[in-house]
């Protein structure tokens, strides 16, 4: 059997060799791959600035640094892990892989655009470093609320720059997308023969093109305030500091969005496949993709029921809040629709992406709790939002990507990974999530605010065994990146189809060769369409 | 398939009449700046900024002969930035 | 579809790059509705300090200039190569006029004493000074995007003099028109929220 040369062996453009064949090329795949390298050393080093923190709170007072640094950890965590990683990762590393391969098209329709992405992330995480010196990273919390971010003498401007470069490639990776997959898909593949990650990259692009540059913008004001103190938010010049919450949110939002559909997607890819069934409710679940994408750019205000703004913007947003949930829902009731009387095959993805509905239903039944303003008055700014967040962000998103690496291995490094030990780290992760999350959400109900260095006695407890949990999360986030890096150990011969799935990156070889196909990819009427999958199975059963 | 070129050439005298109105247009919002009609002010210059702008849009930018996806995704941008003015207004007109 | 010869597809992504330069400007206008509600009176006092007669100058350059461009795009697909050059180097004329003209508005502000965090405005009434401070970083952040505009169509016309740009291969001027015009809609909003406050 002939083996294909896979993109590894073959660069683009074809004159480099080496390093400059990685650092000039304009193969999706291989930006993919930096992008993996990079966001992956991103949230190791945030988990352990995570890790840090919360072994500083275990003990009343100081334990391992003093208030100051412990500000300028928790901003530096919550900037790395929002703009370093949560929001680029999935469309950076899986969307920038599959994309192109999952419409049948060969590349991006901007591939020197793409590169140019990359660079500006790495551009964007350089000058997040820089920042770290001198007069120290920004003590403000990721949000550089003003006046604080405007007053404060640490290196607010640099750092906010860096998020501002990065907020430029999350902008183009976001038109990069939308060109792609309006011009670049097959002709036999309609908008409704689409897979369904493609469709959440979709919508996520579209809320990365026109909610970022809000951001943009806000971030430049903070500069320009801090440089010729115009006044804007200044209230003794006539400004309003609301209104940087307002337009800091009109981003920041939505934002999350960007953070949680591509994870959706995941979801949505893994669930058929392991239950060799095709997704129950596939236009719902589109539908509802582009609905969060929309209805989520109309209630950014849920973030300030404490911060002063009118009764009558309070009472808004928060009916608005409530109706952004329901397509949300709809996506959990499909999934678990389509996992009913399904053929549930156990695999570390399924396993990942069981522990993502969980994790994420709970994340977002506590927004609930949030997004209702009365209750909002009690919960706001304390350990209970941290716990929502983190649900949502990490249980939610950060499970999907954890899904996702496992999904996509076999496929972009040709290689398997062990399952037990797969297995044993998805346990340590998720028991050691909720002992280490759970207790944040009675703290917060008791009153212990966020982002607070020391607190009362009655927090000991909680804090205590909050830190114990981190320590089995940790420990098995390291195990799975270990596991995952181990199966370079083995050959390259995974098969094109480990899973038996049925978008087009399984008709391929794992990896893909430069151009994605070695023969024309055939479009299935229905994206999802198993009996093809299930026929194959039982002939092979049968034959041997 | 393919769109390497616009489907059609736009005159250079139809270009000059778009100038033509865009100049009139902007002699007319200059005139009312002087008429004092207090609130209504702001909403017809806006009102005229929009024609003047739909005219750019539309017949030097294209926009009139181009494809259902750019009319409707420019239309969503702009209803997005509507949204973000109109809705602050929930805040900051009832404190 | 290759994508190296989808013209409608660079034209695409162009328009896009576009909406992110419409929002950006957005967040500002966001600014100037609430601060305009805010300090309606204060608005009108400080408007009239603003030179009306400049900005209608400004304005009808801008104008003229988008024509002009419009123009050559049109010249070009006509193959009329001179007429495409005349037309693109007399945009940058206006390109290049508008801020100069926004050089002798902004110092004349300057020598006033009104800039952002002078004495003068910090003594003004509030109003008076969100409305400076907007002026600044608007027609800022618009003059840069001028700058970047005129680098745009400066390219443009060197690659329509190499016959680089020709009647079947255009898209690079078309969409450095697309983002000069958009230079140009962003103006036409900005006059009259800064010059003809009533």
């Amino acid at each position: 059997m002939e083996i294909t040369k896979s993109f590894f062996e073959t660069p683009s453009p074809s004159k480099y060799k080496g390093i400059l064949s990685w650092l000039i090329t304009y193969d999706h795949k291989r930006i993919a791959i930096m992008y993996m390298v990079a966001i992956l050393f991103w949230f190791l080093l945030a988990v352990i600035l995570g890790g840090l923190l919360r072994f500083e709170l275990m003990f009343p007072g100081k334990t391992i640094f003093d208030a100051y640094v412990y500000n300028s950890v928790f901003t530096l965590h919550g900037v790395i892990m929002i703009f370093l990683f949560i929001i680029p990762a999935l469309p950076g590393i899986f969307g920038n892989f599959l994309l192109p391969i999952q419409i049948g098209a060969d590349d991006v329709f901007f591939p020197r655009l793409n590169l140019l992405s990359f660079y500006l992330y790495m551009l964007g995480s350089v000058t997040a470093i820089t920042s770290l010196f001198s007069d120290g990273f920004p003590d403000t919390g990721w949000t550089f609320y003003v006046p604080f971010s405007i007053s404060t003498n640490t290196n607010v401007s640099t750092a906010v720059m860096a998020a501002f470069i990065l907020g430029i490639a999350s902008m183009l990776t976001g038109l990069n997308f939308i060109t792609t997959i309006h011009r670049m898909r097959k002709k036999e593949m309609g908008w409704m023969q689409m897979p369904l990650f493609t469709w959440t990259l979709y919508a996520t692009s579209w809320v990365q093109l026109l909610a970022t540059p809000v951001v943009s913008i806000t971030l430049l004001l903070v500069v320009i305030e801090r440089v010729f103190s115009v006044g804007l938010f200044d209230p003794s010049k006539g400004g309003d500091p609301i209104l940087y919450q307002h337009l800091f949110w009109m981003y920041s939002h939505p934002a999350v969005y960007i953070m949680i559909l591509p994870g959706m997607g995941v979801i949505s890819e893994i669930i058929p496949v392991f239950s060799r069934k095709s997704i129950f409710g596939y236009k719902a679940i589109v539908g509802s993709s582009m609905a969060i994408a929309i209805a989520g750019s109309l209630v950014w205000a849920h973030h300030m029921y404490t911060s002063g703004m009118s009764d009558t913007a309070v009472f808004v947003f928060s009916l608005l809040t409530f109706v952004v949930a329901i397509p949300s829902a709809i996506k959990v009731f499909s999934w678990v629709a389509t996992m009913y009387k399904g053929s549930i095959q156990m695999a570390p993805p399924l396993f990942f992406a069981l522990c993502f509905i969980y994790l994420f239903s709970v994340g977002g039944l506590t927004g609930l709790v949030l997004g209702a303003a009365g209750p909002n008055i009690h919960v706001h700014d304390t350990h209970f939002v941290v716990a929502h967040f983190h649900f949502t962000m990490f249980g939610g998103t950060g499970f999907a990507f954890f899904a996702a690496l496992h999904f996509w291995w076999p496929k972009m490094f040709g290689r398997m990974y062990e399952f037990k030990k797969a297995y044993v780290a998805a346990v340590l992760i998720t028991m050691g999530f909720m002992l280490h999350y759970v207790p944040m959400f009675v703290l917060g109900l008791q009153g212990l605010p966020r982002r607070y260095f020391d607190y009362l006695p009655k927090y000991a407890e909680g804090n205590f065994w909050a830190g114990f949990g981190a320590l089995f999360m940790i420990s098995g986030i390291f195990l799975m990146v270990i596991n995952l890096l181990l199966s370079f150990k083995k050959e390259r011969n995974a098969p094109s189809n480990p899973w038996g799935g049925t978008t087009l990156e399984w008709s391929t070889p794992s990896p893909p060769p430069l151009h994605n196909f070695i023969k024309e990819p055939v479009i299935l009427d229905y994206p999802y369409d198993f009996s093809g999958v299930i026929e194959k199975h039982s002939k092979a059963s049968k034959g041997e | 398939m393919q769109n390497n070129n616009q489907p059609h050439i736009m005159k250079y005298k139809t270009q000059a009449l778009i100038l033509l109105c865009l100049i009139l247009l902007t002699g007319v919002t200059v005139g009312v700046s002087f008429i004092d009609l207090g609130a209504f002010n702001i909403w017809i210059a806006l009102f005229i900024a929009s024609v003047k702008g739909s005219l750019v849009l539309m017949f030097f930018m294209h926009l009139k002969y181009e494809s259902k996806v750019l009319i409707f995704s420019f239309l969503g941008t702009i209803f997005f930035l509507f949204i973000l003015i109109s809705f602050i207004f929930w805040d900051v007109a009832f404190r | 579809m290759s994508a190296a010869s989808d013209e409608t597809g660079k034209k695409l992504g162009m328009w896009l790059f576009l909406y992110t330069e419409i929002i950006l400007f957005g967040g500002l206008f966001v600014l100037y509705a609430v601060y305009f509600h805010k300090y309606t009176d204060d608005f009108i006092l400080a408007g009239k300090e603003l030179n009306k007669y400049f900005g209608i100058i400004n304005t009808i350059i801008l104008l003229v200039s988008s024509f002009a461009v419009a123009a050559s795009i049109s010249a070009v697909q006509k193959n009329e190569k001179k007429t495409a050059v005349s037309a693109l180097s007399f945009s940058l004329l206006c390109g290049l006029v508008f801020l100069i003209n926004k050089y002798f508005e902004w110092s004349h502000k300057i020598d006033l004493g009104i800039y952002p965090n002078s004495e003068k405005l910090i003594d003004l009434p509030a109003g008076q000074n969100m409305f400076f401070g907007l002026y600044y970083i608007v027609t800022g952040l618009h003059g840069i995007h001028i700058i970047i505009g005129m680098t745009l169509l400066m390219v443009s016309l060197v690659l329509v003099q190499k016959e680089k740009i020709n009647h079947s291969k255009f898209t690079l001027l078309e969409n450095s028109g697309l983002y000069w015009h958009l230079v140009d809609l962003i103006w036409i909003f900005v006059f009259p929220l800064f010059y003809l406050v009533i």
